[in-house]
Formats: C-alpha cells, structure tokens, sequence
C-alpha cells in the first residue's frame, strides 16, 4: 500500500497521560521478581496508572478536548472520529460516540472504533488523511489510547500502562504535513487476546524478532525508499516503543542515531501505552518542533503491522497555541507515587464482595 | 376557621425494632393515641399518614391504605392520606389534618407517622436518604446526605468561626435529654470528647454528629378545640402550621449557612400568632445533624446569626436554659423513624404542655414550637403549639 | 439496566456543562431551567443556551469518608461545591489530589471522568469532576 499525498496532515494535537505511577521494583517486590533488574533490562522507571475513574474513553476525551482546545476549528466541521485502542470501555458500543459528544461534534459524522493492539491510533490517522484528501469530510480527529493490563507477575505487568493523544486531520492550516504514509502488514501471531479474557497472551521471545522488528525495519526501509530520504534528513525519530530499548535498536538497524528518536520516547517514564505509545511520542515531538523539522514515524500494532508516515512541520506551527493545553513534558511532570495494593485496587484486579 | 386541638398521642419507642413489621409499629402508635384520646375507631373521620419512603425500604407503596386498613379503620371506609416531604413527612401530615380539621371538612382526625428503615442494609438506607437531595445533580457527582449537611457545616465554621467543640455540644446535649426519655433510642449520656473523636462521616461531621437509622411510628389525635373538652380536660392547641420551601440542590440556595425555609416559614408562624422567638418556652427542631440545630436554633430567631454554637456552648439550650431544645433527646438521641418525626416532636411539645414531660420537664411551659425539615431544607414546616385559654 | 434514558438524557450537560442564561437579567445557571427563578414569566424563550468554562472557585468543602457504592473505590475524596466563573453553583468531586489540599478559595477546573455504572453489564455514565488549577 503506498500512497502518496500532499496538503494533508495535522491541524492540531493534544495530549493526556494519568497522574499515577508504579515502579517496576515495587511490582517484582510483590512477585518475588527482581524489579530493579527487570527495569532496567526494559529501561522502564515506571509506568501510569489510571486512576479507577478514568478509562479509554476519558482519557480519549481530555486528549481530544486539548487537540480543540489549541485550534479554532469548530467542533461541528468534524466529519469523523476514529479511536484505536485496546481496552475501550466496552465490547460492543464504541468509545467514539462518546468522545463526539463530548467534544460537540454530533450528529453530523462518523465514528466507528478501531483494535489492532499498539498500531490502532496510527490506523486511524491514515483512515482520516484519506477521508480528507478525497474529499469526503473536512476534518477528521484520529486518537490513540488505552488502559492496557498485563497478567499478575507477567512480564507485561511492568510495562502495560495508561494514556492516549489525539490528531486532527485536515488540509487548511495545518501545522505539520503527513507527505507520505504507507504500511507493512502480514498474518504474525505475537500477541492477542482471546474474547472473555482478562488479560493478553504473548509467545514471549517471538514477539521480537519476527514480530515487531520485522515489520518496523521493512515498513521504515519501505518508506526511505518510497522517499528517496535518509535517515539524517529527519530532526526527529518516533518508533512504537514496547520498553525503553527495542526503539532504539530498531532506530539503530534503519540508520537513526538516540539523538534523533530522544524526544519522542516516552515509555521509560511511562510505560507502554499501546495504542497511546506513537501518537503521545509524536505529541512530544511537535511539543518542540520547528518549521520545517522532518518527523519519521513508524507505528507497530501486534497481528501484526505497521504504519509508517514522513511528516514535515510547517510555518503554521509559529502561529500554533500550543500554550492551550498541557505539554507532554507539563503533563508528566506530576506524578504520584503508588504502592502495589493501591495500584490493584485501582485496576480492579481485586477480588471485591459480591462478585 | 376552626381552632384545632390534640387530645391525644401515642408512640412506639425509637430504635431498632426487629419483632416489630411497619404495620405493627403504626398499629401501636395508633391504639396509644386513640386510648390517650379516649376515642374509638368509629369516631375517627379521616387518617394522614406521614411516611417518606416505604415504597423503597419495605417495596410497599400505598400506605395510606395500609395502615387505614390494619388500624380498624378500614369497616369504616374513612378517607386516608398518605403525605411525603423527605424529613418532614410526618410535620406535612400534621398540617394536612389541621387544615382539613380547621376548614370544617373533618372532626376528630388520626395523624401518624411511621418508617421501618432497618429491613435493608445501611448501604441502601443511604442510598435511599439522599434521594432527598438532588439525585441527578447532587447524589450522582458523590454527594451522600451527610455530606450536603458537612458543607454546610464547613461553610458555617468558615463564615461565623463556628468550631468543632460547638457541634459536639450539640449532641451531648441531646444525648443527656435523650437519658431521660424512656422512648428514645438513645438512653445513655456521652461526652462532647465521644463526639469529637468519633469516627469521620464527611468533615467535618463525625458518626455522633448524625443522627441514627431508626425504626418507630408516633400518632396524634386531633379535633377542633371546641369539642377537644369531651375528651380530655388537657387538650393542647395548634396555634398556627407554617411551611415554607427551597431549592431541591444547596447550589442553587442563596446561602448555604441557613435554611431560608425556616425563617420563612417561622416568620409567618410567628406573625400569625402575634408571638415573638423570646415567647417560646420549648422547642423541638431537627437535629438530624448537629449543624441543622445550629442553624435552626439561629433561623428561629432563638440566637443570633452566626451564633448558635456559642449559644448552645454556654448550654442556653440545655434543659434549665434560656430556651431549652429537643428536651425529648432530638433526632440524635430519641431517634429519627424518618415520616414519624414531625409527629414525635409535636407529642413532646405536647407532653410538654400537658405537664406530663417527667424529668424531661420544663417547667410553666405554656407555648411550644416544632420545626422539620425535609431534604437539606427544600422543606421546612414550624408548629406552634400553646395551652388553650 | 434500566436506567438509561436517565442516564442518557442529561448526557449533553453533563459532559459539557450546558446549563442556560437569563437574557433578561444575565444570571446563569446550572442545570438547565425553562424560567429564570429571578425573572419569572418575564424570562419564558429567553433562556439561552449556556456553556460554562469549567473554571470557578471552592465555595464549600468536605471530604467524605463513607461514600456510595460507586464511589467507594474512592474514599476519602473531596466533595465541593464550586462557583464557577459565570455565576452559577455546582456540585463535584474534586479528583487527583490529596483531600487536604482543597479549601474555600482554591481554584478549580473540569475534566472528564466516569461517575458510575450499572452494575458490570450495565451503561457506564460519564461526566464532571474537577481538579485543581
């Protein structure tokens, strides 16, 4: 799938992650796990936790409210709403109805909900660029977010967490073009979830190799090559970023250096936030970003696929009121702490009375 | 218009009465007013029953029939009314008979009210309480009763320095009038330190500052004061019924450190009956938290504004005081059966009046007043009462 | 189960705080009224759509201790009730912060949360809390 567009990208952008956090010494405390090690074998200081009143479609609607919030854009222009995650509150009713209301967007749009584990948020985005760029919708808003969990003492434990960013898609004023998107995709069972299970399953070593580097490295070569760019030519680097670490490998393998992909790794101050991880790095980035910074970025979902994008900053971003909404770096910056029981208690893994 | 008089009253005790159904409780109410009455069944006119949640607490709506019916009444086929206010059901059912008896439609009328709360746990009476409040914008943003009462309280305390040792007060005062009131739930004293230490509710409200989950019913009978002398040589007159509303929500109140409710409604019970706060001997207000007293006690013109804890404080409230308030022990200590409240604060006014109040008793006492409230005081209804010339 | 209607009739105000504005007098008020309590039958079809801005200041506060059902992941948590910037008086819980942080006079703003369910198959409600400044 190459597809090759112009005067398409984002017009705004906006950002949430919970306040709370746990480290991974204080889950492998509980588990009889080394935490410390296990942190900094996935570069992780800790992850978010969200509060037992926040959920998918919270965050996706304070993210979404921000994205507004920066831009003059009416609400009612929106012609669709698309929200990726895998953990929306429920099963059958998408969280994208609720976002629209909150943001006063209905009646006139459409909305459906999207799952391929970390790459829904980035799916959404493609879905928008092309609903614009035909000519179908005006503006389309494209979220990333999740609530993701991870199994008791599992190794998912330490690094599933909470947040999600929202992207307004558009072709007036926008602040950065989306120059090029294209994806890789095949039939790779790394990690799932069956209907009716709590948590996730993974095939543990081989969600590496032949799962997320596979297709981070093809579809980032697929795209360099579409290009005709080199790696230098970006400012900056945005990898789907399971821990601390596998970003930087595969930044290593496709030629970019820890300078470039710096600014948008968040996961070891965050943890993972699935389909939140590439949308927020990218928030991060157009937190700093100047005219003309080139941005390369390339999503991985589990399934598996990913989606890649070459984004260049416009002059619109002098003009951009960031200053409406909270930057990734405002966001993060208070925190609180919590033990291993408030944190359960809080993601219901508790066993309450009644039940 | 008639004047109209009580001849007679009755009540269960207050409390947790397990062996005792909501029929039975209003039954015996009944039977001990009409006995005090020296009435029968045949004689009764109508029945108005105050009652602000059966339908929730016991799944039985309608009451007004049941209790006609089990009562006796039913072979007569007597009209019944059930009335609901939140808290002052039972001060609503009152002045529903007064004004059917003093506009001539009915003679010797029957009042009860009664609420059978501990059948359900304490999580669903709660839930049931603050449906007094607002339940789609107060009850459902986290809000329980207690705690629209607590920011009363803390906006009291902000605004006139009311302090923590004045609530306590409160309740320890009634507790002391409760030990001497073989009815009350509550039959021993505390100290206002037991207060002040109890466990937190909502702050700054603490378990003593709340009055109990109660079981009870308490009846009346009333008649027309000109034919109350066949009955009784000690027949008590309702001087005047006021009531007065508000909005449902505190966040819609012009302040929420009074219930304009009260001063309304007192303003015009005391206009009607050319009497001024210093011309009560006794009063019963609704202390289903300790702030309520507070404000009621300011609201009724007996303190200051702004000054209710200190006046209790001083023990000016106290039995022996200035003017003493809810000598039966309150809501707190007596109990609060919810729809049979307003009625057992008129029979104490009664008994006040009567001479019959025993240790609880304030002497010379020749005119009374009851107030209740109902939710956070979108209701409020005063009585006076007074011994007949 | 079976309360969605309710829950779904007030969705508009209570997920973007809609209340309306007296065209006659100028005063707001949340929730929404067909008449303006100040104005009467002079207010009738002048009432105006409103939205707050979610700002305001605590007027009253209590951290409440023992809570309902839905709310008692929570305690203890700060309930207050704030005046907004507009005028008008709300009721809300103030999240994300230790309950002593919060007095009269701290300065508030909405976010988004859940409020409840019904039951674990039941609709999930959603709608205001606030947070600090």
């Amino acid at each position: 799938m190459l597809v090759n567009v112009m005067d398409v990208g984002i017009v705004s952008y906006g950002a949430y992650v919970p306040k709370y956090r746990i480290t991974p010494a204080e889950i492998g405390r509980i588990w009889g796990l080394d935490g410390v090690g296990v942190g900094k074998g996935l570069m992780v200081e800790a992850k978010s936790v969200p509060s037992p009143d926040e959920d998918v479609a919270t965050i996706s609607v304070e993210a979404a409210r921000y994205a507004m919030k920066r831009c003059k854009v009416p609400p009612q222009k929106i012609g669709a709403i698309y929200v990726g995650s895998e953990s929306h509150p429920y099963t059958v009713k998408p969280t994208g109805t609720i976002v629209a209301e909150a943001i006063e967007a209905t009646p006139t749009l459409t909305v459906a909900d999207y799952e391929f584990a970390c790459k829904a948020g980035t799916a959404a985005i493609q879905t928008c660029m092309g609903l614009v760029k035909s000519g179908m919708i005006e503006y389309g808003l494209a979220i990333g977010s999740d609530t993701s969990q991870g199994a008791p003492g599992d190794p998912l434990e330490f690094t599933a967490s909470a947040g999600g960013a929202a992207f307004l898609i558009g072709s007036k004023d926008v602040i950065a073009r989306i120059d090029h998107t294209l994806s890789y995709t095949t039939d790779t069972p790394d990690f799932w979830r069956r209907e009716g299970q709590v948590y996730p399953s993974h095939g543990g070593r081989f969600t590496g190799e032949p799962a997320y580097f596979k297709h981070i490295v093809s579809c980032g070569r697929m795209l360099l090559e579409r290009t005709g760019a080199k790696p230098s030519d970006f400012k900056y680097a945005v990898f789907h970023q399971p821990n601390g670490k596998f970003p930087l490998r595969a930044a290593k393998l496709l030629g970019f250096t820890e300078e470039q992909v710096k600014t948008g790794l968040l996961t070891p101050k965050i943890g993972n936030t699935y389909s939140g991880a590439v949308p927020l790095g990218l928030s991060a980035v157009l937190d700093e970003a100047k005219s003309g910074d080139r941005i390369f970025v390339v999503s991985y979902g589990s399934g598996a696929g990913s989606d890649g994008f070459d984004i260049t900053v416009t002059d619109a971003i002098e003009q951009f009121d960031r200053a409406a909404a909270p930057t990734v770096k405002e966001i993060l910056s208070n925190v609180k702490m919590l033990d291993y029981g408030t944190y359960a208690k809080f993601r219901g893994k508790i066993v309450l009375g009644g039940e | 218009m008639r004047r109209v008089a009580i001849i007679g009253v009755g009540m269960t005790e207050f409390g947790e009465l397990w062996d005792l159904s909501f029929r039975d409780m209003g039954i015996r109410a009944g039977f001990e007013a009409l006995n005090d009455a020296n009435v029968t069944s045949d004689q009764i006119d109508a029945l108005y029953v105050g009652n602000m949640s059966a339908g929730r607490f016991i799944e039985q709506e309608h009451v007004s029939a049941l209790i006609a019916d089990y009562a006796g009444f039913a072979k007569n086929h007597i009209p019944s009314t059930r009335v609901e206010a939140g808290g002052a059901s039972g001060a609503l059912a009152i002045r529903e008979a007064f004004l059917a008896i003093a506009s001539g439609i009915h003679d010797i009328v029957v009042v009860g009210g009664a609420e059978k709360m501990t059948d359900i746990s304490d999580i669903e009476v709660n839930a049931i309480q603050s449906s007094a409040a607002d339940q789609e914008w107060e009850t459902i943003f986290g809000a329980t009763y207690p705690s629209l009462f607590a920011l009363m309280a803390s906006r009291h305390m902000h605004e006139y320095g009311t302090t923590r040792e004045m609530l306590s007060a409160v309740a320890a005062k009634n507790h002391k009038h409760g030990s001497l009131n073989p009815k009350a739930q509550f039959r021993r004293e505390i100290k206002p330190e037991d207060v002040s230490k109890s466990p937190m509710v909502s702050s700054p409200l603490r378990m003593l500052d709340c009055a109990p989950i109660s079981d009870g019913a308490a009846a009346v009978v009333m008649c027309p004061l000109e034919m109350a002398k066949r009955f009784t040589d000690r027949p008590v007159e309702i001087l005047t019924t006021a009531m007065a509303s508000d909005t449902l929500a505190l966040g819609q109140r012009k302040s929420i450190t009074e219930m304009m409710a009260t001063k309304i409604a007192a303003k015009k019970a005391y206009e009607r009956t050319g009497l001024k706060p210093s011309d009560i001997d006794v009063a019963e207000v609704h202390d289903n938290f300790t702030i309520t007293e507070i404000m009621a006690i300011e609201d009724l013109g007996f303190a200051p504004k702004g000054e209710g804890g200190r006046f209790t404080l001083e023990g000016k409230t106290t039995l022996g005081g200035e003017i003493p308030v809810n000598t039966s022990g309150g809501l707190k200590a007596r109990g609060d059966p919810i729809g049979a409240t307003g009625v057992a604060q008129v029979i104490e006014i009664v008994q006040q009046l009567r001479g019959e109040a025993g240790k609880r008793q304030v002497p010379d006492a020749r005119i009374g007043l009851t107030q209740n409230v109902g939710g956070t005081g979108s209701t409020v209804i005063v009585h006076i009462l007074g011994v007949p010339e | 189960m079976t309360k969605t209607p309710r829950y779904w009739r007030e969705n508009q105000s209570r997920y973007n705080m809609i209340g309306v504005r007296c065209a006659h007098c100028g005063r707001t008020y949340f929730p929404a009224r067909a008449m303006c309590p100040e104005c009467g039958r002079k207010s009738l079809g002048k009432m105006e759509r409103f939205k707050f801005s979610g700002r305001g200041t605590v007027y009253s506060v209590t951290t409440v201790h023992e809570a309902h059902e839905q709310y008692d992941m929570l305690k203890p948590y700060s309930l207050a009730l704030i005046e907004l910037d507009e005028g008008a008086k709300i009721l809300g819980q103030i999240i994300d912060c230790d309950p002593d942080e919060i007095k009269i006079g701290t300065r508030v703003r909405s976010t988004f949360r859940k409020l409840g369910e019904d039951g674990k198959a039941g609709i999930i409600y959603y709608g205001y809390k606030f947070v600090k400044e």
